[in-house]
């Protein structure tokens, strides 16, 4: 699995895919709005990102308002229903009127578990991708703004981080710590930031050539200044598309932990988890996979429409190429 | 070139020693007593220090990394704690089965993803565009695992209740045991890779194949007369097809360490299994091993992208 989304980044930013984007009837409208703003409003004219944009909310609000799934069916995440939700012989049961996603191999409510799943889902994958863009914009600025040795330190780093094979390393370390939520979230995010060190590197590189960089220098502003206040503006549309498109594949990553065996300790909910304990089943029992299966996929194609639209909203390049 | 070749392998050895001595270290603080392991419950203080002290267990993790290195680089990768075989010998049993896999698997993804992504780049923000974008979009969005489950349940378990048994639930069958029963154990593994991975090929080449249709050589090639498809496979694709070669080099590299998901779902014994499995019994020769196989891959991968770069495009000038 590739943790690097930026074959996508850079495939697809060459054209809109909205059709309608002609800007402003005349060229005084545009005046006085700032790029954000003119992103933006591209990207509210994009009805597919608005629809997935929907979507999200949805989900966020499916794992915000979990225990009204519960209240709901009366089924608390982690209860076993062993007499009413297993059949005779202790398989899962399928939908029924009270448990409407079926049961699994414990006689849990699946709906209830896919609600709460959505929990851990959507916080690895914004915490972790949070952490991973903190530290390659760090790293990237770093490395392009002081070059020298430095950079060269810095980019045998990105090297390793880009070399590692992820997966095995990822559980070598789950498995010395024992899973948790916070080491999941570490250690995805730990190993994800190097492709971001890699894009902002690349295009401090040119920026730190620019006047405005020797103006501030002239004016007497730290390094620091210079980095954070002056450069990091200019990287920020990159980062921003970037990190849309991060967090599906990190919820990815941390389905496969899970499916693996190496997700959150049970009885936690975990999509993944629940895909992993419902292949022993999937012969018999399929609503154990499709429902957490549509979930995740749900999530992350939502998650990857938005991004795409996001990318053609703030992507310079595809403002260019249009012209 | 060959000043080049020599810079890259050097940067490649720095980041592999980074590597060996990151997992060495990691692996070294494992929790879990290997000596303990393999001597049984039953056994005495006496035999697992005896096993401690023949593992080489017992010294510094310094000269236990030193030693490693030694003999690494003359081919000696130790032995499998487990099972009593050279590390070397494990890893060339599973790696004709990964290799099977990720070979078959490219040239689908390739030929799949290129195909679409011109499809897609002939007629931007077409009907076929949009329908392909989603096709790509759905597939890479796609948990391997999920779509490994999902086929195994649609095209294994329904097609053999329906009578048809064409494909089996999993397993390996060598390429000498004959082509046909071969391929049959690896079409929906094959699938499987192939589909996740397809979707960054078509992104790739719709937008690179629509960057090139735009250059002014392309309406050179059309204002001459040529043929349609002419301009677009052999003038237009060629050029469009350099970020296609990064990528494939990249991802083919960071495959043949293992396609770990894929050979777990299809309980295929390749290296990604391997690995798993040397992972839960703490098989660190094996682990060590793997790790730095697949990093090896990934970086050799590179400098053959990097290389291929400047033979695809005289632009560019390798330094």
């Amino acid at each position: 699995m590739s943790l690097d989304p930026t074959g996508m980044a850079s495939a697809a930013g060459a054209v809109d895919d909205t059709g309608d984007r002609a800007a402003a009837p005349d060229g005084k409208a545009i005046e006085g709005r700032s790029p954000w703003l003119l992103g933006w409003q591209r990207l509210r004219r994009d009805r597919v990102a608005m629809i997935s944009l929907g979507i999200l909310v949805l989900i966020v609000l499916m794992a915000v308002l979990a225990p009204l799934a519960t209240t709901i069916t009366g089924h608390p995440p982690n209860e076993q229903y062993r007499q009413t939700g297993l059949s005779p012989d202790g398989l899962p049961l399928g939908p029924s009127s009270s448990f409407w996603m079926g049961t699994d191999d414990l006689g849990r409510d699946i709906l209830v578990r896919v609600a709460y799943g959505a929990r851990v889902s959507l916080l690895v994958g914004v915490v972790s991708t949070g952490i991973a863009v903190a530290i390659g914009v760090v790293v990237g600025l770093a490395a392009g703004f002081f070059g020298g040795f430095v950079d060269t330190v810095l980019a045998r780093f990105i090297d390793v981080a880009l070399t590692v094979p992820f997966l095995l390393v990822a559980i070598a370390l789950v498995s010395i710590t024992g899973p948790s939520l916070t080491i999941t979230i570490l250690v995805i995010g730990f190993f994800s930031w190097a492709s971001v060190a890699r894009i902002v590197r690349g295009q401090v590189l040119s920026l730190r050539e620019r006047e405005f960089v020797e103006a501030a220098r002239s004016l007497g502003a730290s390094d620091p200044r210079i980095m954070f206040v002056d450069i990091l503006p200019n990287v920020l549309a990159p980062v921003i598309v970037y990190t849309t498109l991060l967090i599906p594949v990190v919820i990815v990553v941390e389905a496969t932990l899970a499916y693996l065996g190496l997700g959150l300790p049970p009885p936690t909910a975990d999509w993944g988890g629940m895909i992993s304990d419902g292949q022993k089943y999937y012969t018999t029992a399929w609503w154990f996979i499709i429902f957490p299966g549509a979930a995740l996929l749900l999530t992350t194609l939502a998650f990857n429409l938005f991004g795409d639209g996001v990318r053609d909203a703030f992507d310079p390049r595809a403002d260019q190429l249009l012209q | 070139m060959l000043r080049f070749l020599i810079r890259r392998t050097a940067l490649g050895a720095v980041v592999l020693w980074l590597i060996s001595m990151l997992v060495f270290a990691l692996f070294f603080v494992a929790p879990g007593d290997v000596a303990r392991t393999i001597a049984g419950r039953q056994a005495t203080p006496e035999t697992v220090a005896l096993i401690q002290h023949r593992l080489g267990l017992d010294l510094p993790i310094w000269e236990q990394y030193l030693g490693f290195v030694g003999r690494a680089l003359r081919g000696d990768l130790g032995y499998d704690y487990y099972h009593q075989v050279p590390v070397t010998t494990v890893i060339a049993t599973a790696a004709p089965i990964t290799l099977s896999l990720v070979v078959g698997a490219a040239i689908m993804w390739l030929a799949l993803g290129v195909f679409n992504g011109v499809m897609s780049a002939i007629r931007p923000r077409s009907f076929v565009d949009r329908a392909l974008t989603v096709f790509a979009l759905f597939f890479y969005s796609m948990p391997s695992f999920l779509l490994g489950l999902l086929l195994l349940y649609f095209l294994y378990f329904q097609l053999t209740l329906a009578g048809i048994a064409v494909f089996p639930p999993g397993g390996f069958e060598p390429l000498s045991s004959g082509v046909g029963p071969w391929a049959q154990h690896l079409i929906l593994p094959w699938l499987t890779l192939a589909l996740v991975s397809a979707a960054i090929y078509t992104r790739l080449t719709r937008g690179s194949m629509l960057d090139v249709l735009g250059e002014d050589y392309i309406r050179t090639a059309r204002s001459k007369g040529i043929s349609e498809r002419r301009v677009i496979v052999r003038h237009g694709l060629r050029s469009a097809l350099t970020p296609v070669v990064t990528q494939f080099g990249i991802d083919v590299g960071a495959l043949l360490g293992g396609a770990v998901i894929t050979e777990t779902v299809f309980s295929l014994p390749g290296i990604g299994k391997a690995s798993i499995d040397a992972l839960t019994q703490q098989n660190q020769p094996v682990i060590i091993a793997t790790v730095l196989l697949a990093s090896t891959a990934v970086v050799i991968a590179n400098i053959i992208v990097d290389v291929m770069y400047a033979v695809l495009d005289p632009r560019v000038r390798l330094h």
